[in-house]
């Protein structure tokens, strides 16, 4: 085992709007059937990488269900297994985490009382497939001391969101501007990197003593000159959810032929916690076109070019269309729904209409329901 | 010291040959069923919903895909620390090796596992029944009436009893006399073929009967409790309990599953079937695809029309293709322009394009007409049927077929294809 895991899953971000209201980002529910954070969690453990800490703060609850068990990811090990790290008061600290880097000095000890010799630092709200190994090797090869995993978004793609990263022809990073407002080059982090244990301990510990809280901020932007960061450029699918268009996008993604085979059949898989639903059911009347539906489903009326997550009922009659409907919702009969992404749990009552005009619009009904 | 209060100890050793070539490579409790369960799945899901958390497998017959699909117990939650679910294949011993005989000579051979656990009652469960039945509630009856050993037993028609055991009782449901497969049946209370007993009782029995050749519970064990004066009760269940021996009852119990309400129903948050799923992405329905009055499996995709049908997990069904009254297992392929009808067709199976399947008139089938009838075709796991090849009804076809093995393109009604080679 050459290198530990740390999962960066605290975040939250107001341009998830209603959606982060009550789940941490990386607990969005995506594809189906999967949490953000599943991917991230698979590549680590797809990369023979056993021992995983996830450092989560804002609404922590709906992470810590999701990880309730660790054996879905094979992370019910002897040796190493999933950590998930809140903030806590200690006699050294009674903050919150005041940025990533804070959260890592806030667990150095996990740091400390690890041997392997080099550390993956993920965030927990991307979407890809990655064998960390390669970045590993790479960064060995390289004689690195930072690794960044990047990605050409191309051309005119707004990359103000992102780190926006400039590399020379050997791949050293030159410049690393943080969310900015006209970037110099359209390669951005994708918050993905590779580290000497040692190494980030003592960097960390530089940080704390200044009091400096960012991990971008903090160490990649201020020790670009002085520290060898080599970025890693991938090539495959990578999105990453910060925003209503990028988690609607990312799900409609699925959709598609190429990003279905890809994640689903071929090797290595994504794992997720398995909830025992049973087939998804299709009564008379339903019509189903161009859609992903998942286990436990039940489906009255028409849907088309949308993803249904798991036991959604759809009822005689309805419309749905072009939209995201997430866990356990109940859509009573003859209701239209287009453009939207409709809340997990929501009740939506008979005859409702709703469409999203100008972008996606996002619902939240909380009726009561009555089931038979 | 280690204690449970009761075990459940579960025969599934059997092949089940009236399921034709679906118990080919399998034993009957880990044939697939509804879409994404394993029969086994029901009485597992059972006992850990009942609270009984320590559980004996007997195997015999085919264990390989039982032994994988159980493996530690995770999908059931019985992977503990004491107890939870242990694999009991049968082994050789240092005189009288045997196999298992009979049901109740499989349950003698493991004494020693069940002493282990120094339970007091022993529930004996077979892994072929479709059914949710809280045990714990069963156990509550068998205490409160004293009895040393209690039957399930359920009411059916007057005029099947006769397929079945069939139980005596007094007003108080304590049994009187018991009969099997009777030709004029005294009562229409059947066997269930699930037993609480004593563990003293049981053990008792077993040593003192462990000559007996094929010893077996409804032959031996529960008459000779019975002659010894031992106070044996029936406890009726009015439940949803369906025996899948059949490849016509099996088919039945499939499509149940598919009705508006059903009665068995898989959709309640109460009292969930638990399965291994090694497939978890949503499902896909393509543009031009067409699905009525089915249920679908976890990662399929449906590219053409689907009616009246049980999917499994990972099925790809092509363009163009009409599946009609049909149960397509985990991972089958159909290609292209497919017409299938009352197909019943076992895992990794491939369909290649424009293939007819049940076509044509009924005619019995030539080789086993006890088992393929009812116009159902039934294809094999891993057997593959080539391009543009018509099949008829009550048809079999189990392993890699090719073009010549139909003459005219055609396999007409009533015959049976195995191909032998290193597959069978």
């Amino acid at each position: 085992m050459r290198a530990i895991g740390i999962i960066l899953a605290g975040g939250n971000s107001y341009r998830m709007k209603e959606l982060s209201r009550k789940r941490a980002v990386c607990a969005m529910p995506i594809a189906g059937s999967y949490r953000s954070i599943d991917f991230a969690l698979s590549n680590m453990t797809n990369s023979h990488i056993q021992k995983v800490a996830v450092f989560t703060q804002y609404n922590a609850r709906s992470l810590n269900e999701h990880l309730n068990s660790s054996k879905w990811w094979d992370f019910g090990r002897k040796q190493g297994g999933l950590y998930v790290f809140t903030p806590a008061v200690t006699a050294e600290s009674n903050f919150w985490y005041r940025g990533t880097a804070d959260a890592i000095a806030q667990n150095l000890s996990f740091l400390k009382s690890s041997h392997e010799p080099y550390v993956v630092i993920a965030s927990g709200d991307g979407v890809y497939k990655l064998d960390y190994n390669k970045v590993l090797e790479y960064h060995i090869e390289k004689k690195a001391d930072i690794t960044v995993v990047c990605k050409d978004m191309g051309e005119g793609t707004n990359v103000e969101r992102f780190g926006a990263i400039k590399m020379n022809e050997e791949s050293r990073i030159e410049d690393f501007e943080e969310k900015p407002v006209v970037a110099k080059s359209g390669t951005i982090s994708c918050g993905i990197y590779v580290v000497r244990r040692r190494m980030l301990i003592e960097m960390i510990e530089k940080c704390a003593e200044e009091d400096r809280y960012d991990f971008v901020k903090d160490i990649l932007i201020r020790y670009k000159n002085m520290k060898k960061i080599y970025g890693y450029k991938i090539k495959e699918y990578w999105r990453n959810i910060a925003s209503v268009e990028d988690y609607f996008n990312t799900n409609m993604d699925f959709l598609k032929a190429e990003t279905r085979d890809y994640f689903f059949r071929q090797y290595p898989d994504i794992y997720s916690k398995v909830d025992d639903l049973p087939p998804a059911k299709y009564n008379p009347g339903s019509q189903v076109k161009n859609s992903l539906i998942s286990s436990g489903c039940i489906i009255n009326g028409t849907v088309e070019d949308s993803v249904i997550f798991k036991t959604a009922y759809v009822g005689n009659n309805c419309y749905i269309k072009n939209s995201i409907i997430l866990n356990d919702v109940y859509i009573g009969d003859n209701t239209h729904i287009e453009n939207c992404i409709v809340e997990s749990r929501d009740t939506i009552r008979a005859n409702s209409y709703y469409t999203g005009t100008d972008g996606i619009k996002i619902v939240v009904e909380r009726n009561d329901r009555y089931v038979i | 010291m280690i204690k449970k209060e009761m075990i459940a100890m579960l025969l599934a050793g059997g092949q089940g040959s009236r399921l034709g070539v679906l118990t080919s490579k399998v034993a009957k409790p880990a044939v697939a069923f509804g879409g994404k369960y394993r029969i086994i799945d029901f009485p597992l899901s059972n006992c850990i919903n009942s609270g009984v958390d320590t559980v004996g497998v007997l195997t015999q017959y085919q264990p390989l895909r039982l032994n994988t699909h159980i493996g530690i117990g995770i999908p059931w939650d019985l992977d503990r620390n004491i107890g939870g679910v242990t694999v009991l294949p049968p082994y050789e011993k240092s005189t009288n090796s045997e196999w298992y005989t009979g049901t109740a000579n499989a349950i003698y051979q493991n004494l020693d596992y069940m002493e282990s656990f120094n339970p007091e009652y022993v529930l004996i469960l077979s892994g072929d029944h479709i059914y949710k039945m809280d045990y714990e509630v069963m156990l509550d009856f068998h205490k409160e009436k004293g009895a040393e050993v209690t039957i399930a037993v359920m009411p059916v028609p007057m005029e099947e009893a006769k397929r079945f055991g069939i139980m005596i009782t007094d007003s108080d449901r304590k049994i009187t006399d018991f009969e099997e497969k009777p030709d004029n049946p005294r009562s229409n209370l059947a066997s269930m073929g699930i037993y609480i007993f004593n563990w003293k009782t049981l053990k008792e029995a077993l040593l003192v009967n462990s000559e007996k050749p094929g010893l077996d519970f409804g032959k031996h064990i529960i008459p000779y409790c019975h002659k010894k004066g031992d106070p044996l009760y029936a406890y009726e269940f009015n439940g949803y309990w369906k025996d899948v021996g059949t490849l016509s009852s099996y088919w039945e119990a499939n499509m149940e599953l598919i009705d508006i309400v059903p009665e068995f129903n898989l959709y309640e948050e109460y009292w969930k079937i638990y399965t291994r799923s090694e497939i978890l992405p949503p499902q896909y329905l393509a543009g031009d695809s067409v699905v009525e009055r089915s249920i679908i499996g976890e990662g399929s995709d449906i590219y053409g029309k689907v009616y009246n049908s049980v999917i499994g997990c990972g099925v790809t069904i092509g363009k163009d293709t009409v599946v009609r009254d049909s149960i397509i297992m985990n991972n089958t392929v159909i290609g292209n322009g497919c017409e299938l009808n009352k197909v019943i067709a076992a895992e990794n199976a491939v369909i290649k394009d424009q293939v007819k399947l049940g076509v044509g008139e009924e005619a019995p089938n030539e080789t086993d007409p006890q088992i393929y009838n009812n116009g159902i075709v039934t294809i094999g796991e891993k057997s593959v049927i080539p391009e543009g090849v018509s099949v008829g009804k009550n048809t079999c076809i189990f392993g890699v077929t090719s073009r010549e093995d139909y003459a005219d393109g055609h396999l007409a009604g009533g015959k049976t294809l195995i191909k032998a080679g290193d597959e069978h």
